[in-house]
């Protein structure tokens, strides 16, 4: 597709020794301390980490029936520009990605997009309703190779249809991804239960309404022995659950996103509706407890479960107001600075919990368009490179997304994408967009 | 007093306020012919303690109790909008009401007249005096509204750039008038109100 | 003076007994007297902006206002696509084209009034006439001026406050206005209607109202929804009636000069039973008259004034 060869030279790689990367015919060609690198066009990365091209597990891509909150096209230049060379795409879209027909028309618009790869994530139950299986199968064997699943934004509620979920995806290697809301806990809650929801008058989200969820699918796990990935953690009962499900040996996997890391509820005081958001920003201690957990490993990944919404659909009450908030652009810088710039990650664990583990989970690791690949010679040309010495004021406006809510809004944060390729082919340059 | 009181003059002592006083009581009682019928509304802040001497007064020349109270007239002024709101002062109209007598207003300064435009907006809403005296301790000059004091303690040719200071021992624990230039030169009365100051309440 | 009243919580000690005084100046101008108009905000407009159907309130509002010369538009904007908040916005829009000054807003949603004034959509003051379940501060100062009138000094005075305190925004605006004038507050309500985290509110919690009653000065009694036991807050309205309503044999243990208010409007036989709602020391009559000069001493200070220098628009000295 692209015969162009780059050499990118002096990079740390995964944040060690500096050394130089030949990218050639989509895969890394050459890697070391002094690769020839001629005929290809070279790339100074001087003080540049080179990092696996990153892979999310949770994006809401709005296409098909919200497009005017975001398409593929413009979701994925928004994931490239954060660093990302693949993106699950979320199943609550209108109409519901729970066929066949609906998730390969995801993922072929991905394909056309270009900015990077696009795995459709399928629905557990048809229209998310909660009632009975969508065909698991046959989105597993559709062109779009569906292995995770999800009715995320809607939880899983039904004991025996999760039960039934986590049984049936074995047959193909999928895995459950549980939005862990007890729905009746939670009728009408608006933000974290707390003194301050009460101060407020919001209606509160206690943590158990999360825990409760994740202690009994932990638990259905085990006993029908299937994969669980809990989505979007958000406080330190479900870190401590996770934690002692892992200590006994269980294959269930966490993710924890950007915000979770870094904002509160503290937040919400402002009844400023960009800081709404499912599950909702949480306390201080949550928030230390599930950067410990990030750190230590409980919490195998970082996804961003970027939600664009219009203006509209934020610029208005509280209770009116959509949840959900963007992510993509901003996730590398957010986790360099809660987790890199406070010592409890290095630049190889950003490796780990931002690209391989997440295609490990979503077994996106092994195909013809495999990613969350080892930086190592024959491996695809996924690479980002970031510069850690940067920083900058995020201004929403200027995000590839086509959404504005952003919480950073107007937050100096550290780090920034250089350059992103896929598959060798550089979809960010110079900090800036390519055209593809 | 926020502001120092240092390049002001004395224009008129403790002395001279109590004589002032009691001149003042004279003419009302005569002007009246006798003190039956009066009510002595004071116009707050400064107003109002010299209602009280006034009618103290004239109650011992005449010997009868004359009625005295306070009349606020912040809500009533015309230039609410050109300063933050403020605390309104007590409103104390004497049991008897006004209908029918003749209500004698009193303040320290006479300005403007805008102060006592609002006194007889407000005294509108209290009901329908027989006649409206005016009492001012000092008359400065510089009016802005057809009015004109009945009794006058002083008439104090001031400028503008001037500002006159009424002290009184209720509230500010001695008796005197004050004269000095102000800090901030101001152009008009209206606009010149801090306060302890004339027109300030 | 006083931009936006919000929350009792944005109000000092000073402030607050500011409005309270400018109050009682306001009922003895206007008490008894044949012209109860006062020509304080002739030129001023004042909208009613109710998301939410309350006569009372606005009505009071209403009154107020007009008290005060204020040009009064009632602005009912219930049944519009309030679920699509835009029209919180769209609504700020057009009454900032119109020219109000003053805003009173009651709405459904907690931070509706918060949003409307630090949006930027509008610079008109904003009053918060009760936003969901979060506050009611005039309601506050109304009561606050009606305990004050009884009870003198609220400092150290013993108030006992029993209902829903979870879905109140009547308790939440009381317990902090009178934390702020020195008052005890007594929290009294089954555990499930009491917020999380009430422990460290400015106030005692206690769920037996019969403790609290024989040292209580004055007690509030919140309304409750029938509605409520539905989602098992509580088992029946009548074992609620046992446990929290206040009825004869309760007001008897209650101290001889103490009073009993309400906000209204009230569900006898729940909460208060007649006998004691009708009661002389029952005083829900005067909490409405009082009302009325809170709120003018609310528009008062919020409108007469050129502001504390954030007011737009407007011709300083």
């Amino acid at each position: 597709m692209n015969g162009e060869s780059i050499l990118i030279r002096g990079a740390r790689i995964l944040g060690g020794p500096q050394g130089d990367m030949l990218l050639r015919d989509g895969v890394i060609a050459a890697l070391g301390g002094d690769v020839d690198g001629t005929g290809a066009r070279a790339i100074d990365a001087d003080g540049l980490v080179a990092l696996p091209g990153l892979v999310d597990l949770h994006t809401h891509l709005r296409e098909p029936g919200r497009e005017d909150a975001e398409t593929v096209a413009s979701g994925t230049r928004a994931a490239a520009a954060g660093g990302f060379t693949a993106v699950h795409a979320m199943a609550n879209t209108d109409p519901v990605a729970d066929t066949a027909g609906v998730v390969e028309q995801v993922w072929r618009l991905g394909r056309e997009a270009g900015h990077a790869d696009v795995r459709p994530v399928g629905a557990v139950t048809v229209g998310l309703a909660g009632e009975r299986l969508a065909e698991l199968g046959a989105m597993a064997d559709s062109a779009a190779r569906v292995r995770v699943f999800s009715d995320d934004g809607i939880c899983v509620s039904d004991a025996v249809l999760m039960r039934r979920a986590l049984e049936y995806v074995k047959a193909f290697d999928g895995v459950i991804a549980q939005h862990a809301q007890e729905p009746r806990l939670t009728e009408g809650a608006q933000m974290n239960e707390s003194e301050l929801s009460g101060r407020l008058g919001l209606r509160g989200w206690p943590s158990v309404a999360e825990e409760a969820i994740i202690a009994r699918d932990v638990l259905l796990a085990a006993h029908v022995g299937s994969r669980l990935h809990i989505c979007h953690l958000s406080t330190r009962g479900s870190v401590e659950i996770v934690r002692l499900a892992k200590q006994r040996g269980l294959p269930v996997t966490a993710e924890v996103t950007p915000h979770h890391l870094l904002l509160t509820e503290d937040l919400v005081s402002t009844y400023d509706a960009r800081y709404k958001v499912n599950p909702p920003l949480r306390s201080a201690d949550d928030v230390a407890a599930v950067r410990e957990g990030l750190a230590d490993g409980t919490i195998d990944i970082v996804a961003t479960d970027h939600a664009p919404h219009p203006v509209e659909d934020k610029e208005c009450e509280w209770d009116a107001a959509a949840f959900g908030m963007l992510g993509l652009d901003t996730a590398l810088s957010v986790v360099q600075h809660t987790m890199v710039d406070t010592g409890l990650l290095d630049w190889s664990g950003v490796a780990d919990r931002m690209s391989f583990a997440p295609a490990r989970i979503g077994r996106c690791d092994s195909d013809d368009a495999a990613q969350g690949r080892p930086l190592a010679v024959g491996e695809p040309a996924n690479v980002v490179l970031i510069d850690p010495a940067a920083s900058r004021t995020v201004d929403a406006r200027t995000s590839a997304s086509l959404s504005r809510n952003s919480p950073y809004d107007g937050m100096k944060l550290p780090g920034g994408v250089v350059a992103t390729f896929l598959r060798g082919r550089p979809t960010v340059e110079d900090g800036a967009l390519t055209w593809i | 007093m926020s502001r120092h009181l240092s390049g002001f003059r004395t224009v008129l002592s403790e002395d001279e306020i109590n004589r002032a006083l009691a001149r003042m009581a004279h003419e009302v009682v005569e002007r009246n012919k006798g003190a039956s019928g009066l009510v002595v509304l004071g116009i707050p802040s400064r107003g109002v303690p010299l209602a009280q001497r006034l009618t103290a007064r004239i109650s011992s020349v005449e010997d009868i109790a004359v009625p005295v109270g306070a009349l606020d007239v912040t809500m009533y002024r015309d230039d609410l909008r050109l300063r933050p709101a403020r605390a309104l002062e007590p409103t104390d109209i004497p049991d008897g009401g006004v209908d029918g007598k003749t209500v004698v207003l009193v303040d320290d300064v006479l300005y403007s007249g805008r102060t006592i435009r609002a006194a007889l907006t407000a005294l509108d809403d209290v009901g329908r005096p027989r006649a409206v005296r005016l009492a001012v301790l000092v008359d400065r000059g510089h009016r802005e509204l057809p009015i004109r004091a009945d009794h006058v303690g002083k008439n104090l040719p001031t400028s503008l750039r001037e500002s006159v200071r009424v002290l009184l021992n209720e509230v500010d624990g001695q008796d005197a008038v004050l004269v000095g230039a102000t800090a901030d030169a101001h152009p008009a009365p209206e606009a010149h109100l801090a306060a302890g100051e004339e027109e300030a309440r | 003076m006083i931009r936006h009243l919000l929350s009792a919580a944005d109000l000092s000690h000073e402030e607050a007994t500011l409005i309270l005084d400018t109050a009682d100046e306001m009922a003895r101008l206007t008490e008894g007297r044949a012209v109860k108009k006062l020509p304080t905000l002739r030129g001023r407009t004042v909208v009613n902006l109710f998301f939410e159907d309350s006569t009372r309130t606005r009505t009071s509002f209403e009154l107020a206002a007009k008290r005060l010369s204020a040009d009064v538009i009632n602005f009912s904007a219930k049944g519009s696509s309030v679920s699509k908040g835009e029209s919180l916005k769209d609504t700020a829009l057009t009454l900032a084209a119109m020219g109000a000054d003053g805003v009173v807003v009651r709405h459904s949603a907690s931070g509706a009034a918060y949003r409307l004034a630090t949006s930027g959509w509008i610079s008109a003051n904003v009053l918060n006439a009760g936003d969901g379940t979060h506050e009611h501060p005039t309601q506050a100062l109304l009561d606050a001026f009606t305990l004050r009138r009884h009870l003198g000094d609220l400092r150290d005075r013993d108030v006992v406050i029993v209902g829903d305190v979870l879905h109140g925004r009547v308790a939440r605006s009381n317990v902090l206005l009178l934390a702020t004038l020195g008052a005890r507050v007594t929290l009294v309500a089954p555990p499930t209607l009491l917020p999380l985290g009430v422990e460290n509110w400015p106030c005692e919690v206690t769920y037996d109202l019969d403790a609290a009653l024989p040292g209580a000065d004055a007690v509030m009694m919140l309304r409750v929804q029938r509605e409520r036991m539905n989602a098992a807050f509580f088992p029946s309205a009548r074992e609620y009636s046992r446990r929290y309503g206040l009825d004869a044999r309760r007001f008897s243990s209650l101290p001889e000069d103490a009073i009993v208010l309400h906000p209204g409007p009230m569900n006898r036989g729940m909460e208060i039973s007649a006998d004691v709602a009708d009661n002389e020391r029952s005083v829900i009559v005067e909490q409405v008259t009082n009302g009325v000069y809170v709120r003018m001493a609310v528009l008062y200070l919020m409108l007469a004034g050129s502001g504390t220098g954030s007011a737009g628009g407007e011709d300083a000295a």
